[in-house]
């Protein structure tokens, strides 16, 4: 039973990098300047190094508990359907204008930087493992779209309302972050009591919101609709379609390497 | 074949892998930059640990590969692969004589200790005039490691391995 949670949260994790990672790779070729390009998609490249880590723990813990189903993290990220995916809602929406893009990776980055920050004294040694390499990374990605909200916050008329706009469409994708799964108590931290989401939540309020201030944009009222499901399957229309395209060469001509 | 298997040491394999150069970086071998981590030999089998240095850098799988083919063309053939995550790499790792080779080569080499400088260096030393009067253009580069500089003395653009 604990195995099954560590591998819907190992899941969770892995999702929730492998989509970002393939949403900002629709930007390659497509960035306002060269430079900028070469940095989402080197941050996507970040997020699916790290997914296909946590792919590889998973397929051993999956093999483990059925032996035969010869799991491999091709198979898990390739083989299953939108309502198998655990990652946050907020990974798998539209890229819309940069702005809103920076300020995705931006809530993201900092939702891995408290996760991971936990994580790395995880009982689970795969896990912490990853998470001790990976801290590094998202470290980086939390000061690169930190100065990018910050810029266009700061910035002209047209950036800040634009900045504003993004904060007020994601915003609500952002509650899910700290709501834990069943799955995310059971054995994956010691010690977690009550206040541990909690904590976590705070430590990411703070840091976001320090920010979000420098950059002189405005938090949506508190009475927001809040979005959730994520974690659990339930996600918005946008996945199936970045499922569509991502998995098509595998679902097309099974086991195709090149 | 056999034979000559049992004469050679972990010494031998260690010193064959060191000429193994990164795909991306060829001036520096995997030993240079700390991704080869140990040789050792359990069971009568060779086992080569590698530590990859960024998680998504497409050269790991590829440095894997050269690894398998510089023993399997030295004729060894009992030999284990294992590719260890912890302790993170880190560019502290990285040999005097490393940071020596990418500096010769135009990459400005990783400044200070990973503990303090994680977050890019502000002005890292040109490699090609030393002046330390230099601006960052993007804080990413064209791989994982490393990041855009560009000097103001002598008005060339640089790549600097980041501290990590």
């Amino acid at each position: 039973m604990e195995d099954k949670n560590i591998y819907e949260y190992t899941l969770m994790l892995a999702d929730s990098s492998l989509i970002m990672g393939q949403r900002l790779s629709e930007w390659t070729g497509h960035g306002p300047i060269l430079e900028l390009d070469i940095a989402i998609t080197n941050i996507a490249l970040d997020e699916i190094g790290q997914a296909r880590l946590l792919y590889q723990f998973a397929a051993e813990l999956k093999n483990k508990q059925e032996p035969g189903s010869k799991a491999t993290e091709d198979t898990i990220a390739f083989l299953r359907d939108a309502w198998d995916f655990k990652n946050l809602q907020i990974s798998e929406l539209p890229n819309g204008d940069w702005g809103q893009s920076v300020l995705k990776i931006f809530f993201l980055a900092h939702w891995q930087r408290q996760m991971y920050g936990k994580l790395i004294y995880s009982p689970i040694k795969n896990l912490s493992d990853v998470a001790e390499k990976a801290l590094k990374e998202v470290t980086y990605h939390v000061r690169w779209s930190s100065d990018w909200v910050r810029r266009l916050g700061d910035g002209t008329e047209e950036s800040r309302g634009r900045m504003q706009k993004a904060l007020e469409y994601l915003w609500p994708y952002t509650q899910e972050f700290f709501e834990p799964e069943g799955y995310e108590w059971d054995g994956i931290f010691e010690n977690a009591g009550e206040d541990f989401f909690e904590n976590m939540k705070a430590g990411w309020n703070k840091e976001v919101s320090l920010v979000l201030t420098e950059a002189s944009l405005t938090l949506p009222e508190s009475h927001t609709y809040m979005r959730k499901g994520g974690k659990k399957g339930l996600h918005t229309e946008h996945l199936g379609h970045l499922l569509a395209e991502m998995q098509f060469l595998q679902r097309a001509y099974p086991g195709c390497e090149w | 074949m056999i034979i000559a298997d049992k004469e050679i040491t972990v010494e031998d394999i260690r010193k064959m892998l060191s000429e193994v150069v990164d795909p991306e970086i060829p001036v520096v071998t995997i030993a240079d930059l700390g991704i080869l981590r140990d040789v050792r030999k359990e069971e009568g089998k060779f086992i080569v640990i590698l530590t990859p240095t960024y998680s998504g850098c497409p050269a790991t799988d590829m440095i894997t590969l050269s690894v398998i083919k510089k023993l399997r063309d030295n004729k060894i053939e009992n030999f284990h692969v294992v590719t260890q995550l912890s302790p993170a790499w880190t560019t502290d790792w990285m040999t005097d004589e490393c940071k020596a080779k990418l500096k010769r080569f135009g990459i400005a080499p990783p400044e200070g200790s990973s503990a303090t400088e994680v977050l890019e260096k502000k002005h890292p030393r040109c490699p090609h005039c030393h002046s330390m009067d230099t601006i960052l253009v993007t804080a990413f580069g064209t791989t994982a490691c490393k990041a855009l500089f560009k000097c103001n003395d002598c008005r060339e653009p640089f790549e600097y391995f980041k501290c990590h």
